[in-house]
């Protein structure tokens, strides 16, 4: 269509030019005057200033923070002079040119502000990140579940002490079997297919044959006193070393004693 | 048996016993067949062995008690080495040696032990006699002309000297511990464990005869030397194990359901076994079972500790044994089926071990009547009297005694220092001898020569 009519514009030009050229011939025949001076140019006339329109401008825009767990809270804020017509996307329409709102973004999310004024526009954006939350502490038990039946045992079994030659639970072992009935139910309610082992172990003084028999009634009267407290009799064994695992080697009364013991063991 | 004879306030006379008071199993003033031995020779190699050879043919012989030994420094010069060295003397002029060299004073003796060793092929033989050197000639004086054969070593001279002093034992109803064998507990394979241990009586040839990596304690012997029962924790709970001597194999044995089964004694005709066990109840009470375990039945009956029983070898019947049914332990005993309770020590501090000796009359045991607790002596007592003597004086701790085959020997464990060790002395408290230095060695039997 453009083409067709540039073939007729330049038709109609070139008949206006043949026109002009027989004119000038015409003319060249007789005597031509000077030409007239320039025309002075015309005065500068200011035109009238056009009324003011200004652009309208984001002057800040943030969230704070800019990062957050997932269900928490972010504050948008912001500061816009000039415009017209503010929104803020990701939903939250139209706002005023300052102003605040929380948000709850699930997921890192960029908002932008878009400003409309009669002088342009402006955008500006700010990007709340959102991390998952880390898992909670465990709680606290009031059983380390890390310790079995046997790590109990060693760590809060308390051996029980005798007199020499004897088998009668003194005071101090009263206490001792005390706590141990106490930490054997536990053990029990935790594993209930342990065995526990009631050692008895004498001193050296004694003969060893004797000692046998010494060492398997300390045992015996450990366990009993153990059963009377409610700690299952079935779960429970005797085992005489007499005076041949002693755990102090010095000939001292201070040594005899300690030898001289009911002692807490899990079974094999 | 004319050297168990039970002798009371003797005085200190030769011999200069240190403790007059009683001489119960070797009275060393009896009469008693006076032998003189002088050190044989040997020819060629055979002599560096000699020193073993003739250190062992004496102290056989003294050990023995069944002979007087003539001491060496009283000997002629002129040592016979074979009968034909015998001269006669000819109008009182001494012509070599001869019999009434060694028949008069100083030596003084009835008997003579002569000969010499030589190689053969080898091997070091032994030419040894045995002369009557109170007769008045040769002439019917030789009691013992016989050839031993050894190894050309230490062992082959012990050897021969061995066998030719048994010989001359045998002639005078005296018995040789040729053969026989101490069991024992040692804990010198290390990591806490204890083995039962065999080694000959003069503590050479010590041999492992458990190997459970556990403790392995309480060993006797059956007397017929076939078997060899023993308490071991190697299943957990203390249980008896039998294991037979000549195969090395354990043998089957079955153990209650019990919290302690301790094995203690075989029955003279090694058919039975006596332990303690807890199998009737709270606390352990003696019963007899057969050698493996079955027929068990109990014996006694209390509410007492009572262990360590040992049956009287000579009859079969009776046992003595260890209670604290009277407070602290003592040695009690008691009829086979348990009754006639009676307690043999007089209640003073604790008395443990019996053992009984081969004669059935005496046992050998360990108290601390007179010490510490802990701290015991080697007695040994008459049964029938409750006469008692006291064989050790703190030299240590002194357990677990028991008799040598012969009747005259005592094999214990002595602690003296850091260390528990077996030794072997006689039973009259002299020759104590240290048998063993490895590791600790404890809880011993002497067990008889073996058949095999």
């Amino acid at each position: 269509m453009s083409q067709f009519r540039g073939s007729q514009l330049a038709r109609v030009s070139s008949v206006l030019l043949t026109l002009m050229l027989l004119i000038s011939a015409a003319g060249c025949k007789k005597k031509v005057p000077p030409p007239a001076p320039p025309p002075p140019p015309p005065p500068i006339d200011r035109p009238a200033p056009a009324p003011t329109v200004t652009k309208p401008a984001i002057n800040s825009f943030s969230a704070e923070p800019t990062r957050i767990e997932k269900g928490q809270a972010a504050t948008l804020r912001w500061s816009i002079s000039n415009a017209t017509d503010m929104t803020i996307d990701q939903s939250i329409g139209a706002v005023q040119s300052q102003g605040t709102r929380q948000v709850y973004p699930s997921s890192t999310t960029t908002y932008s502000l878009i400003a409309n004024g009669p002088g342009g526009s402006d955008t500006r954006s700010v990007t709340v990140e959102v991390s998952s939350a880390p898992p909670p502490p465990p709680t606290p038990p009031t059983v380390q579940p890390t310790l079995n039946g046997q790590e109990m045992l060693v760590r809060e079994g308390q051996d029980a002490f005798f007199d020499y030659d004897k088998n009668d639970i003194r005071a101090d072992a009263s206490q001792a079997l005390t706590a141990d009935a106490d930490l054997l139910k536990r053990v029990f309610t935790r594993d209930p297919s342990l065995i526990v082992i009631i050692e008895g172990h004498s001193d050296e003084r004694g003969s060893a044959e004797y000692n046998l028999g010494l060492g398997d009634r300390r045992a015996t009267a450990a366990k009993e006193f153990l059963v009377q407290l409610g700690v299952p009799g079935d779960r429970l064994k005797t085992l005489s070393y007499g005076k041949e695992r002693p755990q102090c080697t010095e000939a001292t009364e201070d040594c005899y004693q300690k030898n001289r013991r009911a002692h807490l063991t899990v079974g094999q | 048996m004319k050297k168990l004879i039970l002798s009371l306030g003797l005085l200190v006379a030769v011999g200069a016993t240190l403790w007059p008071q009683a001489q119960i199993i070797i009275n060393k003033n009896a009469a008693k067949p006076t032998i003189a031995v002088p050190d044989f020779r040997g020819s060629g190699p055979a002599q560096s062995f000699m020193g073993t050879f003739n250190q062992t043919l004496f102290s056989q012989l003294q050990d023995s008690t069944a002979l007087k030994m003539v001491p060496k420094t009283v000997y002629p010069l002129k040592v016979p080495q074979q009968p034909t060295d015998f001269r006669p003397p000819v109008n009182g002029q001494s012509q070599g040696p001869w019999l009434t060299d060694w028949s008069q004073p100083p030596a003084s003796a009835n008997y003579l032990a002569f000969g010499y060793t030589a190689v053969q092929g080898n091997n070091l033989v032994l030419f040894g006699w045995l002369f009557n050197v109170q007769l008045p000639s040769t002439q019917g004086a030789q009691i013992i002309g016989k050839i031993y054969t050894g190894s050309l070593d230490e062992s082959g001279a012990r050897k021969v000297a061995e066998e030719f002093a048994a010989d001359i034992l045998k002639q005078f109803g005296g018995t040789s511990l040729m053969g026989t064998k101490i069991y024992f507990v040692s804990d010198r394979t290390g990591n806490g464990h204890k083995e039962v241990w065999s080694m000959d009586y003069d503590g050479s040839n010590a041999k492992a005869i458990t190997s459970y990596r556990s403790l392995s304690l309480f060993p006797c012997v059956s007397p017929d030397g076939s078997k060899i029962a023993f308490t071991t924790f190697a299943r957990g709970t203390p249980q008896i194990f039998v294991h037979s001597l000549e195969t090395g194999r354990k043998l089957p044995f079955y153990n209650q359901n019990a919290s302690v089964n301790a094995a203690s004694d075989f029955s003279p005709d090694s058919q039975k076994l006596f332990i303690y066990s807890t199998a009737g109840g709270n606390s352990t009470q003696i019963f007899e079972t057969r050698a493996d375990g079955s027929n068990m039945r109990r014996i006694s009956n209390s509410r007492a500790i009572d262990v360590e029983p040992k049956v009287n070898p000579k009859t079969g019947a009776g046992l003595v044994f260890v209670s604290d049914r009277g407070g602290l332990p003592q040695i009690y005993r008691m009829s086979s089926d348990g009754s006639d309770v009676v307690r043999l020590t007089n209640g003073e501090g604790e008395a443990v071990n019996p053992s009984w000796n081969p004669d059935g009359q005496h046992i050998a045991f360990a108290w601390t009547r007179g010490y510490d607790p802990g701290n015991y002596n080697i007695f040994v007592m008459d049964v029938a009297s409750r006469e008692v003597i006291q064989l050790t004086h703190a030299e240590g701790r002194n357990e677990n005694p028991s008799w040598a085959p012969d009747g005259l020997h005592l094999v214990y464990s002595s602690k003296r220092g850091r260390s528990t060790q077996i030794w072997t002395m006689l039973a009259d408290g002299t020759s104590q001898k240290n048998l063993t230095t490895q590791g600790n060695n404890e809880k011993p039997v002497w067990g008889r020569a073996s058949s095999h």
